[in-house]
């Protein structure tokens, strides 16, 4: 069945290439042809049919021209496609409509050009060219559909699976390899190499990767993505001829917070995911479009489930947030979600046992509780993980209660969520591959947003931008400045006495990022008066530039700010009687009085439940739809991809229960009515997948006579591969950590 | 590893032939001078020295030093007896030459014998090289007589040996062309420096 499965995807596959758009029934089918229709030079003539209808680009390619006079006209199979100067032949292909089979080539990478898969027939060359490598000129006449063409992919494809081990069906990449889809689409149906194969040494990259290097066809896409992407040069090619292997040299483990990736770019079954070995077959699997909420970024991912469990997470292509990696945490964070869960609504007996019971019961008696309470005494605390929807609920449930206590772990205890541009990345995380000189005040964006760091890291490398950081020693993958630990150095830069002033004031895009590990600092506001005289003093903010930003922590943060989630007193801990944990697991409770009365909502039983006097098991992100805002204001939405365990309900479904019980009543039942709450207080979380830039810049803060202390700033993030509840309770994130933490 | 004061001299100036952004291309070079002075085998902090010391990625270094053939990764006798074997060297006997001097070769730590591919002097099969000096036209007694000498601390004439009388690559049984005392300067040009009279 899964040969047979195997071809039918292969077939489908080319003849995706071939469809024509225009007419359903004008099918231009290409039959994979053996090696003596080849030969039959007559062939070649009768492919090129001059008035074919127009292909579609390829995955819908847009071509972008910098200077309409660079355009050039080229032909592939007969059709003349303008493309803009500097195009390789395979990218006009492209554009063209025809997919051509590559293994080394990956757009975002450079050109390696050694796996040949990519040869096309060019006319007056005397040899088919690799299409990757050569750049496309005018007039030139691109045929990928001749005999030529297709017996030198046939060749080279006879070459690669020399070497290769056919051990398709216990490999865990069959199914989605690309090796095995070209081979039946552009293979022979048979080879002559009779000798022995050769085979490789694993390699032991870490507890993420694991590798089966005998399957390894050389295409140094690992080797390119480790350097270039991820920062890290710790893989290489070794060795020489049939000798050759990717490797570290010494035993080395790859230390890098992207390493995941090399699984999705490598090609066939060599690199694959060590937790998701032997689990499961890509055709089982249900795909659902998600978004991490692991970190403030928001990757888009793809969930992919086999009943109620979740088997992996792979990226999706975001060009704006994510491009197509995703950091080891969003990819490998899963197991987390099947360990520690909070099955039953639980309260804690006299004896400090927590006793299952009814979600009737469990919320009379939180019902009673609050009412007891003194107003002023309540304080609700929104979780990193919480949805825009929960904490729209829970405010209102606590406005409706008579308290405004409300905030978002994180945040600090009185942010500003005035001036959304004070809390936003407002140059966008795409917008920081137009920047020449960065200051990081504060962060480490390895660890607190490496998708962000990855953006920062490809500008870095591609043009030298300058990098400043102020903050506690840290670990970064590109050249930068320390340029000091305390929030001093940004009085000296802001007063121009720093020398890094001159290298801001130079740059024509400057941009400052700030991190929000500051919000917890007793200085926040001097610091960012700092940074705003900083911003001022070298054009950060223009009306054709911004480069002011805030890069926050947790997925939460963004939309509890859009929503007001700013508590009344930032004391309000210390003498709250009743405190509604909605999945706030990092809340600092120490100076909560004793005869407090908590409860916890949430999915894991993590911090947060040692506390806690009543547990109300809620749904995970993979089990909900809701918003999430990430820290450039980009409102996304998670989908549902699997069932919820035990008897746990959506979190703004509890909420809303809990106020009925209260005999308060929310005004929403679904949660397009609870949208329609949100549009009245932060419409900007309804405009899902379009970055709301904010209106208004920070110059509208007002004056602050603070002065900054010399206190160092802290690391924000102690430990990238455990940062929430899902994290901590995952055993891959804690494999992780004992061995790659640096 | 540090290297020595000569060769750090020698290293600077290899570096100073690279522009700042191209230094890497000194990779090659400084690994040959790391190897040199590491007795004829390049260790591992030999390696990362030379990375370290040109600033790029001690991988970067590796990758070339597991490329070329003429970087040895593990440790070698004093003289590393190189028996090409290829075909006309193979012709000529070189099984039995690489035999024999497997057989006399055995102190390890005077001797690395290892087989290897065409070294480019099939003229004068069959050869060893033996660190940088090839040894041509050998015969078993020539073998034997070079490895004596070397056991004894000599260093013999490097080249064809003296019994084949050939001085370089010339034909073994005398020239067969050119065999005329050489024109003078200018021959065959024209008075305005055209050769088309002599192509005709």
């Amino acid at each position: 069945m899964g040969l047979g499965l195997i071809a039918t995807r292969a077939l489908q596959r080319s003849s995706r290439i071939f469809r024509n758009p225009n007419g359903g029934s004008t099918y231009f089918l290409r039959t994979i042809v053996s090696t003596q229709e080849l030969n039959n030079a007559d062939a070649a003539t009768a492919a090129v049919q001059p008035d074919l209808p127009k292909r579609d680009p390829v995955g819908g390619a847009r071509i972008h021209f910098p200077n309409p006079d660079d355009a050039i006209e080229v032909f592939v199979d007969g059709y003349p496609v303008k493309i803009p100067k500097g195009m390789t032949v395979l990218q006009a292909c492209e554009v063209a409509g025809v997919d051509i089979p590559r293994f080394c080539y990956h757009n975002r990478l450079s050109i390696a050009g050694n796996c040949r898969m990519c040869l096309v027939e060019v006319e007056k060359s005397p040899k088919p060219v690799a299409s990757c490598a050569m750049p496309a000129l005018p007039g030139m006449k691109i045929k990928t559909d001749t005999p030529i063409a297709k017996k030198a992919r046939e060749g080279v494809m006879e070459f690669l699976l020399m070497n290769h081990p056919l051990d398709c069906p216990i490999c865990d990449q069959g199914g989605e390899c690309d090796l095995q889809d070209q081979s039946m689409a552009f293979g022979s149906d048979r080879g002559r190499f009779t000798e022995m194969k050769r085979s490789v040494v694993d390699k032991n990259l870490g507890p993420l990767v694991k590798t089966v290097m005998t399957r390894c066809i050389q295409c140094t896409r690992c080797v390119r993505f480790a350097s270039e992407v991820a920062g890290v040069e710790d893989l290489g090619m070794l060795g020489r001829g049939s000798g050759e292997e990717i490797g570290t040299y010494v035993e080395k483990l790859m230390t890098s917070e992207l390493s995941g990736n090399v699984i999705d770019i490598c090609p066939v079954g060599a690199l694959t995911s060590k937790p998701f070995a032997f689990k499961a077959r890509n055709w089982e699997l249900k795909g659902t479009e998600s978004i991490d909420v692991t970190d403030a970024v928001g990757s888009n991912i793809r969930i992919d489930s086999r009943g109620p469990e979740v088997m992996r997470v792979v990226p999706r292509l975001n060009e704006d947030i994510n491009e197509e990696w995703i950091s080891d945490k969003t990819r490998f964070f899963y197991d987390g979600l099947k360990r520690q869960r909070l099955n039953d609504p639980m309260i804690r007996g006299a004896d400090g046992r927590f006793k299952a019971v009814s979600w009737r019961d469990a919320l009379a008696i939180v019902a009673e509780v609050m009412h007891q309470i003194k107003p002023e005494e309540i304080v609700g605390v929104a979780g990193k993980l919480s949805d825009a929807e929960s904490m729209m609920a829970l405010k209102d449930l606590l406005n409706k209660m008579g308290s405004n206590n409300i905030f978002c772990e994180g945040n600090g205890m009185l942010p500003n969520a005035d001036l959304r541009s004070g809390y936003i990345m407002n140059t966008s995380i795409s917008g920081l591959e137009k920047a020449d000189a960065f200051l990081l005040v504060g962060t480490q964006p390895r660890v607190e947003a490496a998708m962000v760091n990855a953006r920062i890291h490809k500008k870095v490398k591609a043009t030298n931008a300058k990098v400043g950081y102020v903050g506690p020693a840290a670990d970064f993958n590109y050249d930068h400045q320390h340029l000091g630990t305390d929030p001093q150095t940004l009085v000296e830069i802001a007063e121009g006495r720093h020398p890094f002033s001159s290298a801001l004031k130079n740059a024509k895009n400057p941009v400052i990022i700030v991190g929000a590990g500051v919000f917890n600092r007793e200085d926040k506001d001097a610091v960012f008066a700092a940074v705003d005289t900083i911003a001022k003093n070298n054009n950060v903010v223009r009306p054709d530039w911004n480069g002011l930003n805030v890069l926050l922590l947790n997925a939460a943060q963004a939309a509890a700010l859009d929503l007001g989630l700013v508590p009344e007193s930032d004391k309000c801990t210390d003498s709250a009687k009743f405190v509604y944990l909605m999945g706030a697991d990092d809340v600092n409770l120490d100076n909560l009085p004793d005869d407090a009365f908590v409860v916890y909502q949430g999915h894991h039983g993590d911090r947060g439940v040692y506390r806690a006097n009543v547990i109300l098991p809620a749904s995970a992100f993979t089990e909900k739809e809701g918003i999430y805002e990430n820290t450039e204001g980009c409102a996304q939405i998670t989908l549902p991809a699997v069932p919820t365990v035990g008897d746990a309900r959506d979190d703004w479904k509890i909420i809303r229960a809990l106020s009925e019980v209260a005999g308060v009543g929310l005004p929403y039942d679904s949660l397009g009515a609870i949208r329609s709450r949100i549009r009245t207080v932060a419409p900007n979380l309804l405009e899902v997948d379009e970055r709301q830039p904010a209106t208004f810049s920070t110059s509208l803060r007002p004056e602050v006579s603070q002065k900054v202390s010399s206190t160092p700033f802290t690391p924000a993030v102690e430990n990238f591969y455990m940062t929430d509840a899902i994290t901590r309770a995952s055993k891959i994130m804690a494999q992780c950590s004992a061995l790659l933490k640096k | 590893m540090v290297l020595q004061a000569k060769l750090y001299k020698r290293a600077k100036s290899i570096l100073a032939m690279y522009p700042a952004n191209f230094q890497s291309g000194a990779i090659m070079p400084l690994l040959d001078l790391a190897q040199r002075q590491h007795g004829g085998w390049l260790p591992l902090n030999a390696m990362n020295y030379v990375a370290d010391y040109i600033k790029v990625p001690r991988m970067r270094v590796y990758e070339v030093a597991t490329f070329y053939t003429m970087y040895i990764r593990q440790p070698v006798g004093k003289y590393h007896m190189q028996v090409c074997t290829t075909t006309p060297c193979m012709l000529r006997g070189a099984d039995d030459v690489f035999k024999k001097v497997k057989e006399l070769c055995t102190d390890p730590k005077l001797f690395t014998v290892s087989e290897v591919e065409c070294l480019g002097a099939c003229v004068n099969a069959p050869m060893i090289q033996v660190n940088d000096d090839y040894y041509e036209d050998l015969t078993m007694e020539d073998v034997e007589n070079l490895i004596e000498d070397l056991k004894a601390g000599r260093k013999p004439k490097a080249g064809p040996s003296t019994k084949s009388g050939r001085f370089c690559c010339e034909p073994a049984g005398g020239l067969t062309s050119l065999t005329e005392p050489p024109k003078e300067a200018g021959f065959g040009s024209t008075q305005d420096g055209n050769d088309e009279k002599m192509l005709g």
